[in-house]
């Protein structure tokens, strides 16, 4: 077999050296109680040949999906990928690297997270950003744990309006150990209301996403007023940052933390995974911040390097006192991201935020035009809530598209309402079929 | 044999991405604009990330450069203990990036997603049989994000017996996430400690067992490399006051085909799908780590689960008793397709073998270097060895010295300083796809730099000499950070 | 421990002034009129080597005897400091804040927390330099 290259001689003669005859000698040690009887019931093993048969009819399965038109968002974004970026990816120093805990001969990945910090962190407008963590959901629960550590308080207020995922995953994550979430509803115009909120004393730190699920532009300005100097923290989310090419970033209205999704730089769909964790934070927390960081420093000949850094907030250091539990990271999804920011440019993500606005904005003022009601009044990025004809959703799909994705099954109040998302991949001739069959 | 000290070739220096570029650059095609420019209300514009402007040829030269002052497993051994760097087959890459499965949206409805589904039921259905446990949840995207999982289904599980249980059992060799992950969960962390012998010994356990305890986390094998055998009676002690029993699977290249965890006590483990299962470790993730669990706490999984009804699937969200949900979606997608990807490509035999060799592996290096190295443990070993520096003390060469010389040998360093119960640990972790030569090279290595200890620890103690950098200053790093450029 | 260890000092080379009490966790406590002034001793510091963070209390923060009142960060370790004797801290050295290696180049000049005790008579349960140098030769 082509990944055991031990041959019969070999495995013999390692054996003789060990001091034993057969290979099932060397687990004598494990009482034979304990050791399985039967081989192990699972398929194969296939040839590699056999194999990407296998896995060409399962993608074969998909492939109707490919031919579909797919107006579908909600934290999971179909955006065109640099084939350089995937290139580049593939070059195995990356991808079969380990952690860089030994900095001399891991300055590849070492430099280039630091590169993703800094990128991150120009992008969401903040003092410095971590190596990543899972995904958007827990990225935002991360978050609210630190600002429970730091502000010391056991209560959060977070938007209805964050993605209903992240929510519920901030709840698992909550649970145990007791800490409460307050929901802050929404007001008719699809921005969180923030009103109800008048007592911060026990309030750690109000959550809400920008843009949020329904595609609204928040008013974070109104809500950093609202939080100023009351020992709570104002953690901004996103799932689309590609936003940011566009409109104001969490740091210029003061979040203390910014955390979401990046899925969308760099990064395939993948039936959801794996994914980005975005992660940024105000300079005065660091030491309270999850995730690894990277650090700038010289080495014994003065030359510049990187190296893991403010490693005691973690848990091989830390153990139970760690800020997170966190070791493996989404460090190869990083580093595509930062392939793709640096592919794009600074002149390139304002053109294509822009662009993926204006599509959006055509779609919507085509079904607005047919005589569609848009649930929400206001400025959204790329994608929006719109109230489809009942059966259009079915009858479509039998044509070749995605319209949307039913908001109900998520706010059971929004019941026949859709949301929709237009990237760059979408060409206005499709946006244009779908307004002619309303 | 000769000395083979070489890192030189064609490596380059490259600067930061902003300290390259040109404002006008561009290394991307942008689409083209087939809408007008719709209005937009001016306050909302921000200035736009200041990003370095490149060409595709910066930004292809910058990379490749970079990748060239790094280690992988294409370039040499990781001999890392309980990290299990095997090869990363190159077949897993191609198939894991086939269109149908990259352009998959998560939340298309269900019968447009038959293919996806699919390939995740059938890998729940190979991992709960190499697990020998009855349900397995793939969403966890880490190691530690499954021994969460694991955490929080203890506390379901208690608070469905209408019980609060705030402590729980660790044992002292256990990795940092264990009790990282345990206190996540409000449990309080009780160290268990182990024997002489470096193993779990049932009297200690079962002194340290009560009603106030939700169960005890081991690793079998531990982190020394050593077969927890005294399990089962750990475990029926752990049962009878009410517990339950976690295993993190990390060192599960040990025992695949020879131990089914779920047959000697286990309730529930994750297994790290970035380690035994070959998907690749990408200098940091991504990973997986399902949790796998037996029948009783099946209702207790993140939601939502992969049922077939008939011959299709579907993805069912309302068990109410489920600890909820871990991530916006299913987990590392396509890290699980590499993984089943590995299965196949191994099948039943394959799997034992790994296991099998990994096993001779370490023992032959343990037998080939225990006149050169102290062993805390001579004993015979699973996948992984633990030496120490005891026989260098006298040289001042110490482990993190030795580690270092290995790098200018062309081997990455094995673990070192853990598991923290053994003074300057270095264990040593050879998988199984590592040939005959490759470890006689290892062991070969290890012996020069133990020779060097004596006559010449200088040179030990500089290392390493030939790495594109020497020892960085990691102390003004943590005095002062400087985490962005 | 770490892999600083193999160049620590040599017992009879570390500075251990005669007007301080010691304690086991290796703080050393200075009474004066009615505060106490709080470090760690030249052992603590060799041992822990190059210190990178001093988490320091608040002031007006109270501990008991024996507690945690903050922590030394090395690169790779963290060591919690315990109070020699209950009291009110009434002073922090903030130049700790931008200077840690300050503690390892004086332990004893570099103190970390000054605090108006409760009960003076708590020192009686400490040890002075030479019951320290004793529990450190073994």
């Amino acid at each position: 077999m082509r990944y055991l290259p031990h041959t019969l001689d070999e495995v013999a003669e390692m054996l003789s050296v060990v001091g034993l005859k057969h290979l099932e000698d060397l687990f004598k040690p494990i009482p034979a109680s304990l050791r399985s009887k039967k081989g192990l019931a699972i398929p194969g093993p296939l040839t590699e040949w056999e194999l990407e048969e296998r896995i060409a009819e399962i993608a074969d399965i998909m492939a109707s999906t490919e031919k579909m038109k797919i107006f579908l968002g909600a934290g999971s974004y179909r955006h065109y990928i640099p084939e350089s970026v995937r290139y580049l990816l593939s070059r195995s120093e990356f991808s079969t690297s380990y952690t860089p805990y030994q900095p001399e001969i891991s300055q590849g990945t070492l430099q280039a997270i630091f590169e993703y910090q800094t990128l991150v962190s120009r992008l969401l407008g903040m003092d410095m950003a971590n190596a990543s963590i899972y995904d958007g959901a827990t990225s935002l629960s991360e978050a609210v744990l630190m600002a429970i550590r730091i502000t010391r308080k056991r209560k959060v207020a977070v938007s209805r309006l964050i993605h209903p995922n992240y929510r519920r995953v901030l709840e698992t994550y909550l649970t145990p150990a007791g800490y409460d979430i307050v929901e802050l509803p929404y007001l008719e115009t699809g921005r969180t209301d923030i009103s109800s909120l008048n007592d911060f004393e026990d309030i750690a730190a109000v959550a809400v996403q920008s843009p949020n699920f329904m595609g609204m532009i928040e008013d974070l300005k109104m809500v950093r007023e609202k939080t100023k100097d009351r020992n709570t923290l104002l953690i901004c989310a996103f799932s689309e940052p590609l936003a940011y090419g566009l409109l104001k970033p969490p740091g210029a209205f003061g979040a203390d933390i910014a955390c979401g999704e990046g899925q969308s730089f760099g990064i395939s769909q993948s039936f959801g995974g794996p994914a980005l964790g975005m992660f940024a934070f105000k300079k005065d927390y660091v030491r309270n911040a999850p995730g690894r960081l990277v650090g700038q420093t010289t080495d014994l000949d003065g030359n510049r390097g990187y190296v893991l850094t403010l490693a005691t907030r973690e848990q091989h250091i830390r153990r139970e006192k760690a800020t997170s539990n966190i070791c493996t990271n989404q460090g190869l999804c990083a580093l595509a991201s930062a392939m793709y920011m640096a592919s794009i440019g600074g002149t390139g993500i304002k053109e294509l935020a822009r662009l993926n606005y204006d599509k959006a904005a055509y779609l919507k003022e085509g079904l607005r035009k047919k005589g569609l009601k848009l649930k929400f009044d206001g400025p959204t990025f790329n994608e929006f809530v719109v109230e489809y004809p009942k059966g259009a959703y079915q009858n479509l799909m039998k044509k070749g598209m995605v319209i949307g994705l039913p908001l109900e099954p998520f706010y059971p109040e929004l019941a026949g309402q859709y949301l929709v998302c237009v990237t760059e991949t979408i060409k206005k001739e499709d946006m244009d079929n779908l307004i002619k069959e309303m | 044999m000769s000395q083979e000290l070489r890192t030189n070739g064609i490596v380059q220096d490259e600067p930061l991405l902003w300290e390259k570029g040109r404002k006008g650059r561009d290394g991307y095609s942008m689409p083209l604009r087939d809408v007008e420019k719709a209005s937009i209300d001016e306050s909302l514009l921000g200035d736009g990330p200041d990003f370095p402007d490149l060409s595709e040829v910066d930004v292809v030269r910058h990379y490749t450069r970079l990748s060239q002052w790094n280690f992988g497993v294409d370039t040499g051994m990781y001999p890392l203990g309980s990290c299990t760097m095997k090869y990363n087959p190159k077949i897993n890459e191609k198939l894991s990036s086939y269109i149908g499965l990259t352009r998959s949206h998560p939340l298309l409805p269900a019968h447009l997603s038959q293919g996806t589904l699919r390939l995740l039921y059938e890998l729940e259905s190979y991992l709960c049989e190499i697990t020998g446990m009855d349900a397995v949840s793939l969403q966890p995207a880490a190691g530690a994000h499954g021994e969460l999982a694991g955490m929080l289904i203890f506390h379901a599980y208690h608070k469905s017996k209408g019980k609060k249980r705030n402590k729980i059992l660790i044992p002292d060799t256990a990795h940092g996430t264990n009790p990282a992950s345990a206190s996540l969960c409000g449990f309080q962390a009780v160290v268990v400690k182990s024997s002489e012998k470096g193993i779990l010994s049932h009297e200690t356990v079962a002194e340290l067992m009560d009603e106030d305890t939700a169960g005890i986390m081991v690793t079998n094998p531990n982190t020394l490399g050593l077969f927890e055998k005294n399990i089962r009676k750990i475990a029926d002690i752990v049962h009878e006051k009410g517990g339950l029993v976690y295993a993190d699977g990390a060192n599960m290249n040990a025992v695949m085909g020879i131990v089914q965890m779920g047959k000697i006590g286990v309730d529930v483990m994750h297994l790290n799908l970035h380690k035994t299962f070959s998907t690749p470790h990408g200098g940091g993730g991504p990973g997986a780590g399902p949790v796998c669990v037996k029948k009783e706490l099946e209702k207790f999984l993140p939601v939502p689960r992969i049922r077939k009804v008939k011959d299709a699937y579907a993805l069912v969200e309302n068990i109410p008793e489920s600890i909820g949900k871990l991530h916006t979606f299913y987990g590392n997608f396509s890290v699980l397709v590499r993984a089943y990807c590995y299965i196949l490509s191994m099948g039943p035999e394959g799997l034992k073998a790994v296991s099998q060799h990994a096993v001779l592996n370490a023992n032959y290096i343990k037998e080939k270097l225990k006149d050169h190295f102290h062993i805390p443990y001579d004993r015979p070993c699973m996948h992984e060895c633990v030496f120490t520096d005891k026989f260098q003390e006298k040289h001042h060469v110490s482990t993190l010295d030795i580690a270092k010389r290995m790098i200018d040998y062309g081997i990455h360093p094995p673990t070192i300083y853990f598991p923290l119960v053994v003074h300057g640990a270095m264990m040593i972790e050879p998988p199984e796809t590592e040939s005959k030569e490759e470890i006689d090279r290892l062991i070969a290595v290890l012996k020069i730099i133990a020779k060097e200890a004596e006559d010449n620890p200088e040179i030990v103690r500089n290392a390493p000499q030939f790495a594109r950098m020497r020892r960085l200053d990691e102390v003004t790093a943590a005095r002062k950070p400087v985490l962005i450029g | 421990m770490t892999e600083e260890d193999l160049n620590v000092k040599e017992i009879n080379e570390l500075i251990l002034p005669n007007d301080l009490f010691y304690t086991e966790a290796h703080e050393w406590a200075k009474t004066e009129k009615n505060s106490v002034k709080i470090g760690i001793t030249d052992y603590a510091q060799d041992q822990l080597g190059d210190i990178v963070f001093v988490e320091l209390p608040q002031v007006g923060d109270t501990f008991e005897k024996g507690s945690v009142f903050g922590s030394l960060e090395s690169v790779k370790a963290v060591s919690e400091i315990y109070m020699p004797v209950s009291g009110k801290v009434t002073a922090i050295n903030t130049a700790l804040a931008d200077s840690p290696e300050l503690v390892n180049q004086d332990p004893y000049a570099a103190w970390i927390i000054e605090i108006s005790p409760t009960d003076l008579s708590e020192t009686d349960t400490l040890m002075k330099k030479d019951a320290y140098l004793k529990q450190l030769k073994g």
